[in-house]
């Protein structure tokens, strides 16, 4: 638990003073957020109509473009052979990077969610409802992009790469979590079921990605 | 049996006799099929001829999820035992299966135009088929980014069996999403029940894609095998040329 401890720690302190992790990440959601309306026009009950679908989809981009944060740097100054030899097991490694990530990235990007909303003419309604699909789904978001960027430790100029492999496992998040906002919006349907099964997406993410992103590092590593 | 053939040149020698039976097969089969098919089956009474691309579609389809299957068992006996030819097989499978979903969604847009009226729509089949299809792209893109050809095995073993664990996930929520998003005329595929006249020449074409699919893999098989052949050749000889 130590180990875990001092490791989950030190990624954070890390994150937050080398800067620009979750400043960038949000800083990146405002500005997609920002061109589409001048891609769609201004006419606020489009934007309100879709505005749920286009936050998670920027949201799902700034995801995708802050993955190379979590193994690269390490993997590069050898950090990760140190990690990977070390007393934690390797998947334990992973989650604890995972977690501090969520923490310095993920969670910046749900608090800006809503007040992006604003932007879009989002109904206060679905203030709350986006705020926790957020929640429930950004840690499967960067679960599963864990293993993309495990993947294409050992590429040079992966990062299409990294897309490529990890937005069509996105697809089911971006589904559910749009589908429980708009129950909340529109539909008869009950913001519950999808609301669950997106936690249920999170939960069996939690449980593979530390295992096949621990095998994908430690083929890069040898 | 497993065994015996993960030695290359063993299996270099089988597949180079099976090959041209399983070619000439696959001509048959599909001959027949396609007779069948296009000429003797009758029209559907709604559709009209235009029901005739099923037979190309449908099975399509199949086998597009077919081989994405058959790549998460060779990932999966590639990670589990080692054997040595199950990645050459995952690799040889992608292009395949890939080329199986773009005839699937080419197919499906060109039967959409007379009987949707338009060339896309985002129904669960075709935006299941379009992800597969993505998956395809990225699953292959990882092998050509990754030199060594067993360390992009092992990575694209992983992802395969990743992508094999999400497919019926994803298939899942696209089901659900279109529930969500109805389209105005309910479309369906065939007809409620399909006529045994219709079904047979079905099978039979669905035969004679997997029997294409055999053929398709055995040679492509082969061909990697000389691919990796030729690389190792190559890094002898300039590693000979360094010392000489």
């Amino acid at each position: 638990m130590k180990a875990f401890r001092a490791l989950f720690m030190r990624d954070i302190r890390l994150a937050m003073r080398q800067g620009g992790g979750g400043g960038m990440a949000v800083g990146f959601f405002l500005i997609v957020v920002s061109i589409l309306p001048l891609g769609v026009g201004p006419d606020l009950n489009l934007l309100a109509r879709i505005a749920p679908g286009l936050l998670w989809v920027a949201l799902l981009l700034s995801v995708l473009l802050s993955l190379d944060r979590i193994f690269h740097a390490d993997y590069e100054d050898g950090t990760l052979d140190l990690l990977a030899t070390g007393p934690l097991p390797l998947p334990m490694v992973v989650i604890a990077k995972m977690l501090a990530h969520w923490i310095t990235t993920g969670l910046p990007l749900v608090i800006a969610a809503p007040v992006l909303g604003i932007l879009l003419n989002l109904d206060p309604r679905a203030f709350l409802p986006l705020m926790l699909t957020m929640l429930a789904g950004t840690p499967a978001l960067n679960f599963l992009g864990a293993i993309g960027a495990a993947l294409t430790l050992g590429v040079r100029r992966g990062g299409l790469l990294i897309s490529l492999l990890v937005l069509p496992l996105y697809v089911p998040v971006l589904i559910f979590g749009v589908g429980a906002v708009d129950a909340v919006l529109v539909g008869p349907s009950p913001f519950g079921s999808p609301f669950l099964i997106l936690l249920a997406i999170t939960l069996v993410s939690a449980v593979i990605s530390p295992i096949a992103a621990a095998a994908a590092i430690r083929l890069n590593l040898d | 049996m497993f065994d015996y053939y993960a030695n290359p040149a063993r299996f270099m020698k089988l597949s180079g006799t099976l090959l041209p039976w399983v070619s000439w097969l696959a001509v048959i089969v599909f001959a027949v099929g396609l007779y069948w098919g296009l000429v003797v089956a009758p029209a559907d009474y709604q559709q009209g001829e235009t029901v005739r691309i099923m037979f190309i579609h449908v099975p399509a389809a199949w086998m597009a999820t077919f081989t994405y299957g058959y790549i998460a068992f060779a990932s999966a006996v590639s990670l589990i035992f080692k054997h040595p030819l199950a990645d050459v097989a995952a690799k040889s499978a992608a292009p395949i299966g890939a080329a199986f979903a773009f005839l699937a969604l080419m197919t499906g847009m060109i039967w959409g135009k007379p009987m949707w009226g338009a060339w896309w729509v985002w129904d669960a089949r075709l935006t299941s088929v379009l992800v597969l299809f993505l998956l395809y792209l990225g699953y292959m893109a990882l092998w050509q980014m990754i030199e060594e050809p067993v360390q992009a095995g092992r990575a694209a073993a992983i992802l395969g069996l990743v992508g094999a664990i999400n497919i019926p996930i994803i298939k899942f929520s696209v089901d659900w999403w279109n529930t969500l998003h109805q389209p105005a005329s309910i479309v369906k595929g065939g007809g409620p029940a399909i006529h045994s006249s219709i079904l047979i020449p079905l099978l039979i074409m669905i035969g004679a894609y997997m029997v294409l699919f055999s053929a398709l893999i055995l040679a492509a098989m082969r061909a990697e095998i000389l691919r990796r052949k030729v690389r190792n050749m190559r890094l002898a000889q300039a590693e000979a040329g360094s010392h000489g």
